[in-house]
């Protein structure tokens, strides 16, 4: 995920120069990483260890935290059963959303890397800065710009271009919040990918005869594929896991697998083993159709 | 810093007019447009990604009585006396406090993992470079949901309890691989034959690190550093999980909107967006100028 680094470093960075194979071996190596590695081995293998043995306990009816100790695999066939819908919904708005990100980011990231200009710093910025206003006050926000009598809504009745008449607490809020809030994710890593390509490359194009959609298509795009891929797993990956926006601005009944989570864990008594068993499924659904992906699409350039 | 050919130069790949072609009006409005497009749009996308901000700034004036929903009215009140409402800028204060601990942890961490991946050939480090991956590729919440398993059973067991500390320890573990990628693009970036330039010139391994190597890299942390504490600071999925009963500024405003969200927060949430970027303005004014002045 090179490209990811550029999310924060600066855009400027050359590619690597061909590094001769110098490369030192020694105990240092080790040193260096211990500390890090025993962090992530503490607070984040041993978790998920400790998350899976719960997820093969029953449920246990009374104080949080405390568990039969057994082994039983229901929290598994009732995730896979009574919480399918739930994850079908979060996969499918996380996939729109991801896709609204796309089609949103790619001019933008465009624009930046090409276009710009000596005001590309000052884009950055911009792109960088929402970030800054807690991203739950700006979802609050949004439900209050996509209330019944807010703007939005408003206009849009008024030129009968929605039909149930409103746009908060419905599914559509909720891909327009994911979108919204995961979209500097997609633009950065393109901009990334775009900033590092040769734009005499794109000229060449132009000046073999291929027009302008023609150019985008069979050399721009290409070439700004690691930053694509990078863009849409970071989009998809915590918009699948969700569940802020589609508590916010989303309907009643029809919630997200993240909000199950949230509320069995937090909410209902003796809850832990099938969210253990639901963050389990899904964090494998995840990683599974990562690996499939990058398989499919991707480059050198990840990971 | 190293830059590529500058794009402003490059003409736009859609114009392709000949000198002999006088196009009609229609016809150059609908030309202007096809080279304007990306620009016109990039715009437009930057409009929507601050019109919450803006919702949340003109909300921060408004006159509001048990809920901030309806505008009634202009006041300064809120801006007079941000914390005025309990909670806020306590939780505020927390927030800063675990922003910049583990702001510092896993910067150190993470730079010292960056150098081992870039730097060195051991063993294992396939398997280190999946650790470092997966947190990135794991949702939130599954990460939340087992920190508070092992929280609640055996960490309460050795006397650290869901607060403060858990939170730390949750935020330093999930900002660490982003900081490992940040900085590793930018080690890998230097050429590493000046390090070899400086060890001829007998450099001490010591000395070439300090005076060779993390100057070139400092660039690479300090974003590294930047990105880290903004994931800590607008972090509440994980916190959410991992808190117990301490309140974090985006735990307050998430409790709050259920009943409505003190102009108070607006303040606070604007603030800290024009803080942000005036200290990202200023670094880069002082780079250009860093830049601009000649190296003796």
């Amino acid at each position: 995920m090179s490209a990811l680094a550029h999310v924060a470093g600066d855009p400027a960075v050359s590619p690597a120069p061909p590094a001769p194979e110098t490369k030192k071996r020694g105990w240092t190596a080790y040193l260096l990483l211990l500390p890090g590695v025993l962090w992530l081995g503490v607070f984040f293998i041993l978790p998920l260890v400790q998350l899976a043995s719960v997820s093969l306990q029953s449920r246990y009816p009374g104080f949080p935290g405390y568990y039969y100790r057994d082994l039983n695999f229901e929290n598994y066939v009732s995730a896979l059963t009574d919480y399918a819908p739930h994850f079908a919904r979060s996969f499918l708005y996380a996939g729109l959303a991801t896709f609204f990100a796309f089609v949103v980011a790619y001019p933008l990231a465009y624009a930046m890397a090409f276009k710009a200009g000596r005001w590309r710093n000052l884009m950055m910025i911009c792109v960088i800065a929402p970030f800054f206003t807690s991203f739950i006050l700006r979802t609050f926000a949004w439900s209050q710009i996509l209330a019944d009598e807010g703007p939005v809504a408003t206009v849009l009745n008024f030129l009968h271009l929605l039909p149930g008449g409103n746009i908060i607490n419905t599914p559509l809020a909720v891909v327009a919040g994911l979108t919204y809030n995961f979209l500097p994710f997609m633009v950065l890593p393109i901009y990334a990918s775009l900033e590092r390509a040769d734009p005499r490359v794109i000229e060449a194009g132009g000046d073999l005869y291929a027009n302008g959609f023609t150019t985008f298509r069979t050399i721009t795009l290409p070439m700004s594929m690691p930053g694509v891929l990078a863009g849409t797993l970071l989009t998809f990956i915590p918009a699948a896991g969700d569940f802020v926006n589609m508590e916010l601005l989303g309907p009643q009944q029809g919630k997200m697998v993240g909000n199950v989570i949230n509320d069995q864990f937090l909410a209902v008594p003796g809850g832990y083993p099938v969210a253990a068993a639901l963050s389990f499924t899904l964090m494998a659904a995840i990683l599974v159709m990562v690996f499939l992906y990058v398989r499919r699409f991707g480059t050198e350039e990840l990971v | 810093m190293a830059t590529m050919t500058p794009p402003t130069t490059t003409p736009p790949p859609t114009a392709d007019q000949s000198p002999a072609y006088r196009p009609s009006t229609a016809k150059r409005a609908q030309l202007w447009l096809a080279n304007h497009f990306a620009i016109l749009t990039a715009i437009l996308v930057l409009l929507y990604l601050f019109l919450p901000v803006a919702y949340t700034f003109a909300f921060s004036f408004n006159d509001h009585g048990k809920t901030n929903i309806v505008w009634q009215g202009f006041t300064w009140e809120h801006w007079q006396d941000p914390c005025g409402v309990p909670g806020v800028c306590e939780s505020l204060v927390t927030s800063l406090q675990v922003g910049v601990i583990s702001t510092i942890v896993a910067t150190v961490l993470g730079t010292l993992m960056a150098l081992a991946m870039v730097r060195y050939r051991f063993r294992g480090k396939a398997a280190s470079n999946l650790l470092i991956f997966v947190p990135m590729a794991t949702p939130e919440i599954v990460m939340g949901a087992a920190l508070l398993t092992i929280f609640v059973q055996g960490f309460s067991n050795i006397g650290v309890n869901l607060g403060f500390t858990t939170i730390v320890f949750a935020h330093i573990m999930f900002c660490l691989s982003f900081v490992v990628v940040t900085v590793r693009a930018r080690i890998q970036s230097l050429d590493p034959r000046i390090e070899e330039a400086a060890q001829d010139l007998y450099a001490s391994p010591m000395q070439t690190f300090w005076k060779v190597t993390f100057p070139l890299i400092l660039p690479g942390i300090a974003g590294a550093a930047m990105l880290a504490f903004s994931l800590s600071f607008d972090d509440f999925i994980i916190t959410n999980f991992v808190s117990g009963n301490e309140s974090t500024f985006p735990k307050f405003v998430y409790v709050a909107s259920r009943r409505g969200i003190p102009a108070e927060a607006n303040v606070i949430g604007f603030s800290m967006f024009v803080i942000a970027v005036l200290l990202v303005v200023g670094a880069q004014v002082l780079a250009s100028l860093r830049a601009s002045t000649p190296r003796k």
